[in-house]
């Protein structure tokens, strides 16, 4: 495998990263990055720790980016036991920054959401949307995926731009496999629309889904990064679905129910993910109060129930 | 008629689908099988997840119909608590 980290990578222009990642041969890992400057999604530095954790024989060329520190300040180095005096200087840490964790285990993630909030210095207004889309998605990994690495996570604040990115990646069975338990999805891009559909879980075709799951997780957190003007996107095996940010002059909101209803990118010829890899934007900015984020998904997602129900209902035969 | 306080197995924020479990199964689901009535306690959750609140009522909801309702009561809920609450209700009794 070989992963190149450019000087620019985020959810918005991430497909051509993407598109570059050589899977082949899961064993060796090498690690090559852009000489001036790397840039990244908490997303992007996710796959590499994943990708790293699985290989039995990791490269990584000495990085002459000035930017490089961001890797040793996220723990790349540290999870995937590279030594880093070899190839940076150490920098004390700084800023608002979830560096690279792994979560295995449903207590891990209930101390982790606990101690995020802190670390992103974020008042109690703006933590709601994000504890919420990390327990969600996390959960996610460690209920569906079978990733025996668990969930990988980091996320970073950015001052610029008053946006939190978040970055969620397992190695998993991936969400086709997932979603083919109830519904038989012919493609990875298929099942990613379905993932995003309320009601619909891989657990059971029932409506109302299980004791356990309802099917509404991905389409709160896409609903989430809507309403506050992020991006999200969600890449496995060959498929990737991302939603755009809203038009700026675009004032009253609309949730989908069906994903590729709202501002979308897709597209499934891209090196073949085992597993998934989420990045969330979430614009601080812009956040609307969660309360109203729920009103709107209320509605949305009891109207989706509801045209669930209609269409299992018997029709008259008329002859 | 039986009280359970949510944060003292969850903290303030209500996201452990085990801890959901583990109290519909220990006091919840005994307590209307003795035909108790029930006082959901949310004081100090300053937020909880949709899977959270699945995970605590919906089988009860499904199991013993609507009618559950009538015997389980949230309280101290915030806002945002009771719109996600509002959100399982309804969609468990649309489907």
């Amino acid at each position: 495998m070989e992963i190149y980290l450019p000087n620019s990578a985020f959810l918005g222009n991430i497909d051509p990263f993407l598109k570059k990642i050589d899977l082949s041969d899961p064993s060796k890992l090498k690690i090559t990055a852009n000489r001036k400057w790397i840039s990244i999604h908490p997303a992007v530095l996710c796959m590499v720790a994943s990708l790293g954790l699985n290989a039995k024989n990791i490269t990584c060329e000495k990085l002459e980016a000035k930017s490089k520190h961001y890797l040793q300040r996220m723990g790349l180095f540290k999870m995937l036991n590279i030594k880093a005096d070899k190839i940076i200087i150490e920098h004390e840490p700084a800023g608002r920054f979830i560096p690279l964790t792994r979560i295995t285990s449903s207590q891990e993630l209930t101390r982790f959401i606990t101690d995020i909030i802190p670390l992103l210095h974020l008042d109690p207004e703006q933590a709601d949307p994000i504890k919420y889309v990390v327990s969600e998605l996390i959960r996610n990994v460690l209920e569906h995926s079978g990733s025996e690495q668990g969930a990988i996570v980091s996320a970073q604040y950015y001052k610029k731009s008053n946006t939190i990115r978040i970055g969620i990646v397992d190695s998993g069975v991936g969400i086709k496999k997932t979603i083919n338990n109830a519904y038989p999805a012919k493609t990875h891009l298929e099942a990613i629309r379905l993932a995003l559909t309320p009601g619909i879980t891989g657990t059971t075709q029932r409506l109302g889904g299980t004791e356990e799951n309802a099917g509404a997780g991905l389409f709160l957190i896409k609903s989430i990064a809507k309403v506050n003007q992020g991006f999200f996107m969600i890449y496995s095996g060959n498929a990737m679905y991302k939603l755009l940010k809203r038009e700026p002059d675009q004032k009253h909101i609309t949730l989908h129910g069906d994903p590729f209803q709202d501002r979308h990118s897709k597209g499934e010829d891209y090196p073949s993910w085992k597993g998934t890899v989420v990045g969330v934007d979430i614009s601080l900015g812009k956040t609307e109060k969660f309360s109203v984020l729920l009103d709107l998904i209320w509605d949305v997602y009891i109207k989706a129930i509801k045209e669930r129900k209609k269409e299992k209902y018997r029709k008259p035969r008329f002859t | 008629m039986m009280e359970i306080k949510i944060v003292k197995m969850t903290g303030a924020f209500a996201e452990n689908k085990d801890s959901a479990r583990d109290i519909r199964l220990t006091k919840i689901v005994p307590a209307l099988e003795k035909n108790e009535e029930i006082i959901l306690d949310f004081e100090g959750i300053e937020g909880a997840t949709q899977s959270f609140i699945h995970a605590l009522i919906s089988d009860v909801i499904r199991k013993y119909g609507a009618e559950a309702l009538d015997k389980i009561s949230f309280k101290n809920c915030n806002e945002n608590v009771r719109k996600i609450i509002g959100i399982v209700v309804d969609y468990m009794q649309e489907s």
